[in-house]
C-alpha cells in the first residue's frame, strides 16, 4: 500500500468569470520513503496538487487516501487531526511566527497535538538538532538568516514525526548556495526515511530527488524516476 | 493548549501591541471604575444613612434656640435659650405623632471618682430622652420619674467614663462628683460606638433635667426653666414635616412671635439629611451607571474593532495555526481568549481606578470608603462578559478562515 494513493484527483474553481479547472483528473501513488520532485509552468496546479494532498483543501472530484486514510470520508477535524500527525508543510515563505523564538515555533504543531511542555520542548530542541540549529533555539525570527528560517520551519514541520513532507516552493526566497544547503538537509532526511513531495521550478532543484513528476494543465505529463544529485556535493563545491 | 498556556501566548499578543491595547482598554477601563464607584458611592450613602439613624434614633426633629439665619444654633453651657422645658411639654401634649419630645442642656465637665477624673460631655435629661434617642441602660436603671421631677444627684455614665473612671470595677452605686457635687451611679449606658462623623458617643454622662441645670452646667439655666435644645421623635417619618410644621406655629405663639418678627428657634428635620445624602447618592450612582453602560458599551466595540484588526493582521499565522493541525475551534478559543484577556486586563484596571474614585468621594462627603468584594468580582466577571461577547464574532471570522486563502495572504 502505498503512501499516498491519488486517483482521479480534480479541483475545479467556479468563479464568477467561469470555471477554472486548476487540476484535471490525477492519479498518482507516491511510496513511504520517497522523494518526489514536483515540477510544471506556474498555473500547471502543482500548488493546487499540493494543497490536496496536504489535506488543506478537498478535491472536487477523485479518491484520496493518506496512509490508508480515506480523506474524503473526514469531517474538518479529522483533516486537522490528519494534518497535524502524518503532514508537515515547509512554505516558501517560511511562515515562521515573528513575536516568539524558534524553539516555540518549533513547538507549535506539537501544541495542537495535546503534549504537555515538557515533552514539547524535548522534541522540539531534538528537531532543532536534526536541522542543525539547536545553538539558535532561543532566537526569534528576525534574528536569523533565511536559510536558518527555512530550516527552523522545516523543524516545525519534522516535530511531529510527520510521514509526509510536503515542500511547495521551500527554496524560492533562498540564493543557490542556501537552496543548495537546503536540499542536502532533505536529501539526508529522507535517507533517514521521511517521505518527502517537493514543488520546484528550478530544474538544478528538482535533480536532487529520486522521482520527477511533470504537470502541465492540471495532468500529469511525465513521470520517471532519475538518479539524484546530492546537494552535499554541490554546497561543499561551492563552498571551495 | 491548556487554558493557562492560552492566556500566556494572549498576554504576549497583547503585549506585542501595548500601547494599542492600552487604548483599546480605556472604554473597559472607564466603565468598570464607573461601576465600582457607583457601587461604593451607593453603600457609602446607605451606610451613613444607618449609622446616622442609628447613633440619633429614626424620625427625629431637633428643635434649638435661635436662629439658623442668625449664625446657627446656640448650644452650651450658660448659653441663654427661648426654649423650655414647658415647650417641650406642650409640643408632647399638641403635636400629631409625636412620640417623645426630650428637653437637654448640655456641657462639658470634669468627673472625678477617687483618684481619677475624666473630661466629658453632660446632659441633663428627662426620661424621653431615652426613647427619643432609641437608648438605654446596660447595667443598672434609668432614672424614675421621682428622682427627674426633683432633680435628685443621681447619674448615668457612658461606657466610656465608666471603663475610665472604674475600669473593670461596677460603678452602680458608686459617688462621683462633678463640680463637687456627689452624684450617685445609677446605671451604666448600652454602647452607642462612633457617630457617622467619628465622634465617640459613649464619652457622656447623664443627669437629671433639673440636677443638670441647677448644679453643674449653667447659671442662665437655673433662673428659669429654659432648656438647650429638644429631640422630637415622631412615629412615622410622614410624620416630621407636618409636626415641624405645627411645631412652628405653636411655639411662634408661645414666645409671642408674631406678623414678620423671626423666630426665636429653628427646628430641623434630622432624617433630612440623611434623605439629601441618599438622594445625591441616588444622583451619582444614575450618572455613573449611564457612564458605565457608555463606556462598557464603546469598550466593547472597541475590542471587536481591534480583534478585527488583530485577526486580518495575522491572517497569516491563522492559516499556518490551521495547516500545522490547528481544528477551527483552537482558533476561535485562541482569539476569544485574547478579547477576554484584554477586557479583563481592562477590568482590572478600572476596578484600580474606580477604588480611586470611590476613595476621593468618600473623603468629600465624609463618609466611610466601601468596595466589596462583591462589587469586584461583578466588575471582573462583566468585564470578561463583554470581551467574549465582543470578541465573538472577530473570532469566529478568524475560525472560518480557509487555511489555503490565508496562507497566501500578505
Ligand atoms: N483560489 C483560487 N480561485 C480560482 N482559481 C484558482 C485558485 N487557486 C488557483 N487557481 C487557479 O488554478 C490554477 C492552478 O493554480 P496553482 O496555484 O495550482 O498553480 P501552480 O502550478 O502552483 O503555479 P505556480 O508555479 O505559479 O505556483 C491556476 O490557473 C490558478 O489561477
Ligand atoms: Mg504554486
Amino acid at each position: 500500500m502505498a503512501l499516498i494513493e491519488a486517483r482521479d484527483l480534480s479541483r475545479v474553481y467556479s468563479l464568477d468569470a467561469g470555471r477554472v479547472v486548476a487540476l484535471d483528473g490525477v492519479s498518482l501513488d507516491i511510496d513511504q520513503g520517497d522523494f518526489v520532485a514536483v515540477m510544471g509552468p506556474s498555473g500547471s496546479g502543482k500548488s493546487t496538487f499540493m494543497n490536496l494532498i496536504g489535506c488543506l483543501d478537498r478535491p472536487t472530484d477523485g479518491q484520496y487516501r493518506l496512509a490508508g486514510t480515506a480523506v474524503e470520508s473526514l469531517d474538518a477535524d479529522g483533516l486537522a487531526r490528519l494534518r497535524n500527525r502524518e503532514i508537515g508543510f515547509v512554505f516558501q515563505q517560511f511562515n515562521l511566527l515573528p513575536r516568539v523564538d524558534a524553539l516555540a515555533n518549533v513547538e507549535l504543531p506539537m501544541i495542537y497535538a495535546g503534549f504537555d511542555r515538557r515533552t514539547r520542548r524535548e522534541h522540539a530542541l531534538q528537531a532543532l538538532g536534526r536541522v542543525g540549529l539547536a545553538e539558535r533555539a532561543h532566537h526569534r525570527p528576525m534574528q536569523i538568516s533565511g536559510g536558518q528560517q527555512q530550516r527552523v520551519a522545516i523543524a516545525r514541520a519534522l516535530v511531529n514525526s510527520p510521514s509526509l513532507l510536503l515542500a511547495d516552493e521551500p527554496t524560492g526566497a533562498l540564493d543557490s548556495r542556501t537552496a543548495n544547503e537546503i536540499m542536502a538537509l532533505f536529501q539526508e532526511l529522507n535517507r533517514e526515511g521521511v517521505t518527502i513531495v517537493l514543488v520546484t521550478h528550478d530544474a538544478e532543484v528538482g535533480r536532487h530527488a529520486q522521482r520527477l513528476v511533470r504537470f502541465r494543465d492540471g495532468r500529469v505529463t511525465e513521470d520517471r524516476r532519475q538518479t539524484p544529485v546530492d546537494a552535499r556535493d554541490l554546497a561543499s563545491e561551492a563552498a571551495e | 493548549m491548556r487554558l493557562i498556556e492560552a492566556i500566556r501566548s494572549a498576554l504576549s499578543a497583547i503585549m506585542a501591541n501595548a500601547l494599542r491595547s492600552l487604548l483599546t482598554m480605556l472604554g473597559i477601563v472607564i466603565g468598570v471604575a464607573a461601576v465600582i464607584a457607583m457601587v461604593a458611592i451607593g453603600s457609602g450613602a446607605r451606610n451613613l444613612v444607618d449609622s446616622q439613624i442609628r447613633s440619633l434614633g429614626a424620625n427625629l426633629a431637633i428643635v434649638t434656640p435661635g436662629n439658623v439665619t442668625q449664625g446657627g444654633a446656640r448650644l452650651g453651657a450658660g448659653a441663654a435659650s427661648s426654649l423650655t422645658d414647658e415647650d417641650a411639654q406642650a409640643i408632647r401634649r399638641e403635636i400629631d405623632g409625636v412620640v417623645a419630645a426630650a428637653p437637654f442642656v448640655q456641657g462639658g465637665a470634669q468627673v472625678v471618682a477617687g483618684g481619677s477624673n475624666w473630661g466629658t460631655r453632660i446632659y441633663g435629661i428627662d426620661l424621653d430622652w431615652f426613647s427619643a434617642r432609641e437608648w438605654d441602660v446596660a447595667t443598672g436603671r434609668t432614672f424614675d420619674p421621682e428622682e427627674v421631677r426633683r432633680g435628685d444627684i443621681v447619674i448615668l455614665l457612658g461606657q466610656t467614663v465608666a471603663r475610665n473612671l472604674f475600669g473593670e470595677d461596677d460603678p452602680i452605686d458608686q459617688i462621683v462628683r462633678v463640680r463637687n457635687v456627689p452624684f450617685r451611679v445609677i446605671g451604666v449606658m448600652a454602647s452607642k460606638g462612633q457617630s457617622a462623623f467619628g465622634q465617640d458617643q459613649d464619652d457622656v454622662v447623664f443627669v437629671p433635667l433639673d440636677a443638670g441645670r441647677r448644679r453643674v452646667i449653667g447659671r442662665n439655666y437655673a433662673k428659669d426653666r429654659s432648656v438647650g435644645s429638644i429631640f422630637v421623635k415622631f412615629a412615622n417619618e410622614s410624620d416630621i414635616e407636618p409636626g415641624i410644621e405645627s411645631m412652628t406655629e405653636l411655639l411662634r405663639q408661645r414666645h409671642r412671635i408674631i406678623g414678620e418678627q423671626e423666630d426665636d428657634f429653628s427646628i430641623r428635620n434630622l432624617t433630612e439629611i440623611a434623605n439629601t445624602a441618599t438622594a445625591s447618592a441616588n444622583t451619582l450612582s444614575m450618572l455613573l451607571a449611564a457612564v458605565a453602560a457608555v463606556s462598557l458599551l464603546v469598550g466593547g466595540i472597541g475590542i471587536m474593532n481591534i480583534m478585527l484588526v488583530s485577526v486580518t493582521e495575522r491572517t497569516r499565522e491563522i492559516g499556518l495555526r490551521l495547516a500545522v493541525g490547528a481544528r477551527p475551534r483552537d482558533i476561535l478559543r485562541q482569539f476569544l481568549i485574547e478579547a477576554t484577556t484584554l477586557s479583563t486586563i481592562g477590568g482590572a484596571l478600572g476596578i484600580g481606578l474606580g477604588m480611586g474614585v470611590a476613595y476621593l468621594v468618600a473623603q468629600l462627603a465624609g463618609w466611610p470608603s466601601l468596595v466589596s468584594t462583591n462589587a469586584i468580582f461583578m466588575a471582573v466577571g462583566f468585564s470578561a462578559l463583554v470581551g467574549i461577547f465582543f470578541g465573538f464574532y472577530p473570532a469566529q471570522r478568524a475560525a472560518k478562515l480557509d487555511p489555503i486563502e490565508a496562507l497566501r495572504r500578505e
